[in-house]
């Protein structure tokens, strides 16, 4: 019989590699990879193979940079900064879309190379990585070209120091590197240390182009290199993509330091199946949220929640479905899932397998053939599985996901939140009302309807809760690497002489502001007047020193109570846009009823004028109103056929930590915006002045505001700072104090990595609206999530 | 060969198999463009799968000027689809296609042309293509095929009845003609280009396999949109989810707008992954299709030459 024939018989695909020849010729001309450094390429440091996960050959090895070589490319993107960010966007945008078109052009070699040093697929690095790289340099030449005129009062940050994983390593470069330097940055990019080949030649590539010395360096190494870079003194921005623990060790790393920072951490994101989906569809999903890139996504559908009533069907349906996945050389046109990135992951996937068999959960497992060398992991996922159960907790990082049921819409959005992530979300329903109103309660960055790993250079994506903040990609994206001018530019604060005495002050009879008798200073904690928990009361005195009388002192428990109201408040983010600037007009009305009292006390508490202050807070008031149903979503033009939306949500529980000095202005500047987004808040009010505050609790309880909406408390304020910065509820929070202070919040809020806005001391013109309101207030007040609904009849 | 199957009987008229399945067309789409971006075929592999695309094609003829000589030329093709000399240096002599499709008049001089060689003869039935004839007209037209030694029946559905939801008479209808259609083994054209939907086209399926269907079939090649793949990937997930149900196996054929070695190897490899290796054999899949084998004959010179060919090298279908 023919070979021909028999192949008719058994119908096998037969082998499909990919050539991989002109890669070969590179890594022999490329016997290490080193640094790139002011535009030449650094060979030092210590050496170590880099190894193609498949087969275990070496394919070249790497210098790691020590901090020397961090100090050089640091310098350099110093040196090169003035020069790069003062260029006129069109001729960054040039650089941009030469790197874009040079990409394209090198698709094939790029691809390979990647698939050789990750493991992953060719198909997945020819079909998606890519192209998606590509996509996002024309995509942020196009921000480049905009700049001016699409981010006025804008500058960039600086120099940025980027640390990437190694699990989409070109394309991760590519959403750290692209925006950073279409807004005028410059940048030192540590690629992950399993995987350097392919910055490695966008750095050829970079040369290639005439891209400036300086702009873009690189520094290979480990973690430890990446601690350099963070901490490097001189780098003003930090994004980092990567583990959820490395994270908060970066945190706490740069806290105080004054560094933007991004964080885009782990996941353990849920895929949830109604019983009205397409069930094939989703099945298929599954193979594209949990078997792509070898499970190894931040953002992979890792917890599968289907309706109990459909779930023996679709697990069925889901063993039959991994059979057909072929696993085996990433080279090979025709596989589907390739080698995990390292012995090491493997090992660590095969751990958290074997503990959750341990602990009574049913593996299912692909038995398809697999290679008998290389670091493959076979496709599965478990059932009987709970949501205690360590690999439910837990990311596997693998190709291997946990699938539990629920009985009904409310107890799938239970499940799908009883996690610290919230990276990503998927919903499978064709009931459309169903599916959005999932997508809205659902807690994630990015929500998938009908669909998963969709991705695109124009939609953000970013997690929320501990899967991190900022986004990538985007208008948002392009805010993580550009401030308000203003920013900058603030005098340091000095420290007020305050005292929080709860001893009697005999000395200094309380002269009231305004005359009248003497008012009871208490916290406003769930739409009530409430005591100290402490029973302790302070003297307040003015700017002359004469004592305006008490005012309670908080404490950790104080705050405990605040932050307990605002977490049941949940009904505010509810309402309507309109309700919620209803209620901020009335707010701003009862204030202006009461500006004479109001202009008396901030002047002999701050000796300033005291009536400019209370109309410029009115104003701010009504500035914050006018926006509530006004800062809106957006719906982007991603791919065709996809509504993508972007909503502005509320992150739920806000602290704000307000100045010494504008103690009215300063308040509402911070306290109306995150209530007009919809967020719950507990204030913290001027040290120095919190009369004003307890004197605005009367205004707040009289404008219709819901119980615990808004909850004062007045006290030392970097100790209740510090228990809000601690506090696992507060979702963000914002910070003006002192430089130690800021260094405190920060670090802090490592815990439950909570996003934060911290002044580090320097002061702003709360009057000058330039700088006390504006869009920058309003997006810090909220978290973009991603809504991906592709369409079609 | 595989062992074979047992001829599917039909159910009842059951509703419930279809009436909440609705199909995502977009995550349709999206599977089937990443079929062949997932799965390719090269070298000797491809030239099995080519010859395995000839051995399944349903070489057709459906035109208002076909003639006794057409169709005997189609006969001789479907005898001798590939070169003599190509066919030996690939080792598949013998290579013949999986039947000829043909109008009912033309079922006498295709079964003439084909005797002896077991090549069965298809006959396009029912008022062809639009099927808008009274019921016993269509019926009659059926057993006149078969009478005249059609094999295998490939019949039109009334569209109107799927447009408007009336499943019952869809069913009642197709039933009808799988019993006219007696011992030959009856292809359910489904017109999918004019259903529009997927879900239509889901329970369209469902509907013709519970009344009997051999094969469900996408298209005529007369409609504007012909076969497509998302079209064929929700078909096979209905022959996959009545299999499930009822243990019965039924056939699929894609037909129309089928015209390049390239098609045949998506939907083989559409076949391969969705339903398995036996819908790899004529008696479950058939290809609809005229030019397509053209196509395929080029690259398989191509295969054993290196040299890319031309047309005029092999002989008209």
């Amino acid at each position: 019989m023919s070979k021909v024939r028999e192949i008719m018989e058994t119908m096998e695909y037969g082998p499909a590699p990919e050539s991989n020849a002109e890669v070969l010729d590179w890594l022999r001309r490329t016997p290490a990879v080193g640094h790139f450094i002011n535009g030449a390429f650094v060979n030092e440091g210590d050496l170590a193979d880099v190894i193609n996960p498949a087969n275990g050959a070496v394919l070249t090895q790497m210098h790691k940079a020590d901090a020397a070589q961090v100090d050089a490319a640091v310098a350099a993107a110093r040196a090169a900064f003035p020069g790069w960010s003062a260029l006129p966007g069109h001729q960054r945008a040039r650089y941009l879309y030469a790197i874009a078109r040079a990409v394209q052009k090198r698709e094939r070699f790029l691809s390979v190379l990647e698939s050789m040093d990750n493991g992953k697929t060719v198909r997945e690095t020819r079909d998606i990585d890519i192209p998606l790289v590509a996509r996002h340099f024309y995509h942020h030449a196009g921000w480049a070209e905009l700049l001016e005129t699409e981010f006025p009062g804008h500058t960039a940050v600086g120099v940025c120091g980027q640390v990437i994983p190694w699990n989409f390593p070109l394309l991760m470069l590519a959403w750290k590197v692209a925006p950073a330097l279409a807004a005028g940055n410059t940048v030192v990019l540590k690629p992950a240390d399993l995987t350097p080949l392919t910055a490695h030649a966008l750095a050829e590539i970079c040369v290639e182009i005439g891209l400036p010395a300086g702009v873009l360096n690189l520094v290979q190494g480990n973690g430890e290199t990446g601690a350099w870079l963070a901490g490097h003194p001189d780098v003003d921005k930090v994004a980092f993509t990567g583990s959820t623990e490395v994270g908060r060790v970066i945190r706490r790393q740069i806290a105080g330091s004054g560094k933007k920072l991004s964080l885009e951490l782990g996941g353990k994101s849920p895929f949830i199946v109604f019983e009205d989906a397409d069930l094939d569809a989703a099945i298929e999903g599954v193979v594209d949220a949990i078997w792509f890139n070898q499970g190894e996504v931040c953002c992979a559908g890792s917890r599968i929640l289907v309706q109990e009533g459909i779930a023996p069907r679709f697990f069925d349906r889901l063993r039959d479905r991994m059979e057909t996945l072929r696993i085996g050389d990433p080279l090979d046109k025709c596989n589907d899932i390739g080698a995990v990135v390292s012995a090491g992951q493997l090992a660590r996937i095969n751990g958290l397998l074997a503990q959750g068999q341990a602990e009574g959960g049913t593996l299912h497992r692909a038995g398809a053939q697999m290679p008998t060398t290389g670091s493959f992991c076979a496709p599965g996922f478990f059932t009987d599985v709970a949501p205690a159960s360590t690999v439910v907790q837990q990311e596997i990082f693998g190709p291997v996901a946990v699938a539990m049921t629920f009985r009904h819409p409310d107890e799938a959005v239970q499940m799908a939140n009883d996690t610290r992530y919230g990276l990503a979300a998927s919903v499978w329903s064709e009931n459309i009302g169903k599916a959005i109103d999932v997508a809205s309660r659902v807690k994630a960055g990015v929500v998938w309807i009908n669909a998963t790993n969709i991705f695109d250079a124009g939609a953000a994506f970013g997690g929320m809760r501990e899967s991190g903040f900022g986004r990538e990609g985007g208008r948002e994206g392009m805010r993580e690497y550009l401030v308000p001018a203003w920013l900058k530019q603030g005098a340091a604060r000095p420290d007020a002489a305050v005292s929080w005495d709860p001893a009697p002050t005999p000395k200094a009879a309380a002269q009231p502001a305004s005359s009248g008798v003497d008012i009871t200073a208490r916290h406003w904690i769930g739409g009530k007047f409430t005591r100290a928990d402490g029973g302790q009361s302070a003297s307040v005195r003015g700017a002359t020193g004469d004592v305006l009388g008490q005012a309670a002192i908080g404490n950790r428990k104080d705050i405990r109570n605040a932050v307990e109201a605002a977490a049941k408040a949940g009904g505010w983010g509810g309402v309507t846009a309109h309700n919620r600037a209803q209620v901020l007009y009335f707010l701003a009305e009862n204030l202006d009823q009461r500006r004479g009292e109001f202009a008396d006390l901030i002047a002999a508490s701050t000796g300033q004028d005291g009536a400019a202050e209370v109309d410029a807070a009115i104003r701010r008031a009504f500035w914050n109103a006018a926006q509530a149903d006004k800062f809106d979503g957006t719906v982007r033009a991603t791919k065709t056929a996809h509504v993508t939306l972007h909503i502005n949500e509320p992150w739920g529980v806000m602290g704000v930590v307000c100045p010494d000095e504008a103690p009215l202005l300063g308040m509402v500047s911070l306290m109306l915006p995150a209530l007009a987004m919809g967020n719950r808040v507990v204030c913290v009010p001027s040290q120095a002045a919190p009369l004003v505050a307890a004197r605005f609790m009367q205004v707040l309880a009289v404008s219709d505001l819901p119980a615990g909406a808004v909850n004062i408390v007045t006290g030392p304020r970097d100790a209740l700072a510090r228990t809000l910065a601690d506090h696992d509820e507060v979702a963000a929070l914002w910070y003006c104090g002192s430089a130690a202070g800021s260094a405190m919040v920060e670090t802090a809020a490592a815990g439950n990595l909570k996003a934060t806005w911290a002044d580090h001391g320097r002061m702003r013109d709360w009057a000058d609206p330039a700088q006390g309101q504006g869009e920058a207030y309003l997006r810090a007040a909220v978290q973009v999530k991603t809504i991906w609904l592709p369409y079609g009849a | 060969m595989p062992d074979p199957i047992s001829r599917v009987t039909g159910v009842a008229f059951d509703p419930s198999w279809f009436a909440s399945q609705a199909v995502n067309t977009p995550a349709a789409e999206r599977r089937a463009a990443t079929l062949t971006t997932r799965r390719t075929v090269k070298k000797d592999h491809q030239a099995a799968w080519l010859c395995k695309a000839i051995s399944l094609i349903d070489l057709t003829t459906l035109s208002g000027d076909d003639t006794q000589a057409r169709v005997q030329r189609l006969c001789a093709k479907a005898r001798q689809p590939l070169r003599p000399d190509i066919a030996a240096a690939l080792g598949v002599e013998g290579l013949t296609v999986g039947a000829v499709c043909v109008y009912p008049t033309m079922v006498p001089h295709a079964v003439r042309a084909l005797a002896g060689s077991g090549i069965p003869v298809a006959s396009v039935a029912t008022g062809f293509p639009a099927g808008l004839m009274p019921l016993d007209l269509r019926l009659a037209e059926i057993r006149w095929a078969v009478d005249q030694g059609a094999h295998e029946i490939d019949i039109v559905i009334t569209r109107e009845h799927a447009l408007t939801g009336n499943w019952a008479a869809l069913y009642d209808e197709i039933a009808a003609m799988r019993e006219a259609c007696g011992d030959a083994h009856m292809k359910a054209i489904l017109a999918t280009g004019e259903l529009k939907t997927l879900t239509n086209v889901y329970a369209a399926s469902m509907v013709a396999m519970q009344a009997g269907a051999d094969f469900i079939k996408t298209s005529t090649g007369k409609e504007e949109v012909n076969a497509t793949l998302p079209v064929s990937l929700t078909m096979c997930r209905a022959i996959r989810d009545y299999r499930a149900r009822t243990g019965q196996i039924v056939g699929f054929k894609p037909a129309g707008g089928l015209k390049t070695a390239k098609d045949a190897m998506a939907w083989l490899i559409l076949m391969r992954e969705e339903l398995g290796l036996r819908w790899m054999q004529p008696d479950l899949f058939r290809f609809g299709a005229s030019s397509m084998l053209a196509d395929i004959e080029r690259q398989l010179e191509h295969h054993i030459t290196g040299r890319y060919s031309a047309a005029h090298r092999h002989p008209l279908a």
